[in-house]
């Protein structure tokens, strides 16, 4: 952050696209917005009309583009801020921002290592930063995706991941509802999975885990027994509280 | 007044509780680490107190668990918004640790199983202000919450109580850690709100 004092802007969102019936992105636009890397999130402030006023972090879903920014949001049930940016806040609308936060999930276009991108639910959004980064940069890096879900009706971006992208390869695994013809019985993420979907340890590559936190220790466990190297595994969680 | 978000009003405000500037209450304890959870044998684990002129005091797992205990409840406030309150550990003072420790340093840099670092002026380890804790609420500490060992430092956020912690070298310069190089505060004082650098 090259000792930048980071100072609260106002974001006005530009455009909204559902992703899932409850989550959904937010296009903002914030004059003065310093850039990112693919990976970093932001934080959110809300403040009410007597003044009181909470935060929340959100993980970018775009690499940088001029002012524009890029969040995906989850509703959380009995969230105090989560409902508001999905269902109250229209295009028009402000909200205070600052960022970009964080400088070690981070991925560059520059990295050469092979790329392991593993995602549970919601935590694909930084993931998908560093897919289109990847994309935006016309890097060549091969990278390989495995998203766990519960159901397809919970997927994020399924048109964008829909599309051919030579190098990247994308694996779901579905926790709860398959569907139909699917050769995968409905179940957590294994040592199976992560063998099939993504990098022996030999190739060395760089291992980004995002989700919950029962979710990121499994992964982030069965990575260290598959032989990768602890240093080589990035990890963001996302607690069942917040919103 | 400020910037007003329309139509956002929040969640019911509960007066008798006061969270420093933007942390919101929590009831679980959420987790938050940059890599996988390292596991430590207890027959190998070992807590260290380096000096500036290169002295080393080492404690097994035995030797720590007969100096005395304490057992603070505390709050605590995490840089991603989170503060839990009430919290009960079990777990043996700095000032414990320190006492037969000559040293005339003032900073602190903790390191951690696993790689972390975090740093902090060696007063804000003394004082009753700080505990190697291996219990939370009656339990053993779960590896998940920094187990078998974790630093408590509750006054500060909750990355300077560094999990899986495995010595602590003093210097006579500040050292910033993982996350004080990565852009966040170097000192960290949630009622400052010192999230970042600059705040």
């Amino acid at each position: 952050m090259n000792g930048r004092r980071l100072v609260w802007r106002i974001a006005r969102l530009v455009e909204i696209r559902d992703e899932t019936p409850s989550a959904r992105t937010l296009v903002l636009q914030i004059p003065g917005w310093p850039g990112h890397l693919a990976g970093q999130h932001v934080d959110v402030r809300l403040t009410a009309e007597d003044g009181y006023s909470t935060q929340r972090s959100y993980s970018i879903a775009a690499p940088a583009d001029g002012e524009r920014v890029e969040l995906t949001v989850q509703q959380v049930p009995d969230g105090e801020v989560s409902p508001y940016l999905t269902e109250e806040l229209t295009v028009g609308d402000e909200v205070e921002i600052r960022g970009p936060v964080g400088g070690w999930f981070v991925w560059r276009p520059t990295g050469t290592a092979p790329v392991l991108l593993v995602a549970g639910g919601s935590g694909i959004v930084p993931l998908m930063a560093m897919i289109r980064a990847r994309r935006q940069a016309g890097s060549r890096t091969p990278f390989r995706l495995i998203y766990s879900l519960r159901e397809p009706g919970e997927r994020y971006y399924a048109e964008e991941l829909r599309l051919p992208h030579p190098g990247l390869d994308v694996t779901y695994l579905y926790t709860r509802v398959v569907p139909d013809g699917w050769a995968r019985q409905a179940g957590r993420l294994t040592i199976a999975d992560m063998n099939t979907g993504g990098w022996p340890a030999e190739f060395g590559p760089e291992c980004f885990v995002c989700g919950p936190t029962g979710f990121v220790e499994t992964a982030s466990d069965i990575l260290l027994a598959m032989g990768h190297d602890a240093r080589a595994i990035k990890t963001e969680r996302f607690g069942p509280t917040g919103g | 007044m400020g910037f007003v978000s329309r139509g956002f009003r929040g969640r019911p405000r509960d007066e008798g509780v006061k969270l420093p500037p933007g942390q919101y209450l929590v009831h679980d304890f959420p987790v938050l680490s940059a890599g996988p959870t390292p596991r430590v044998p207890l027959d190998r684990w070992e807590f260290a107190i380096d000096t500036e002129d290169g002295r080393t005091h080492r404690w097994s797992w035995q030797e720590l668990m007969a100096l005395p205990s304490e057992t603070p409840t505390v709050d605590l406030h995490c840089v991603t918004k989170w503060s839990k309150l009430g919290t009960d550990w079990k777990g043996v003072s700095l000032d414990t640790l320190f006492a037969d420790v000559e040293s005339s340093a003032e900073y602190a840099l903790v390191y951690s199983y696993g790689g972390y670092t975090t740093n902090l002026p060696v007063e804000d380890l003394l004082d009753g202000k700080a505990w190697i804790v291996y219990q939370f609420d009656g339990e053993e500490l779960a590896a998940a919450h920094g187990g078998p060992a974790r630093l408590l430092v509750p006054h500060l956020y909750l990355w300077k109580s560094a999990k899986w912690v495995q010595g602590i070298r003093l210097m006579n310069e500040d050292w910033p850690g993982f996350w004080e190089t990565a852009g966040y505060h170097n000192y960290g004082d949630p009622w400052r709100e010192q999230r970042y650098q600059g705040d």
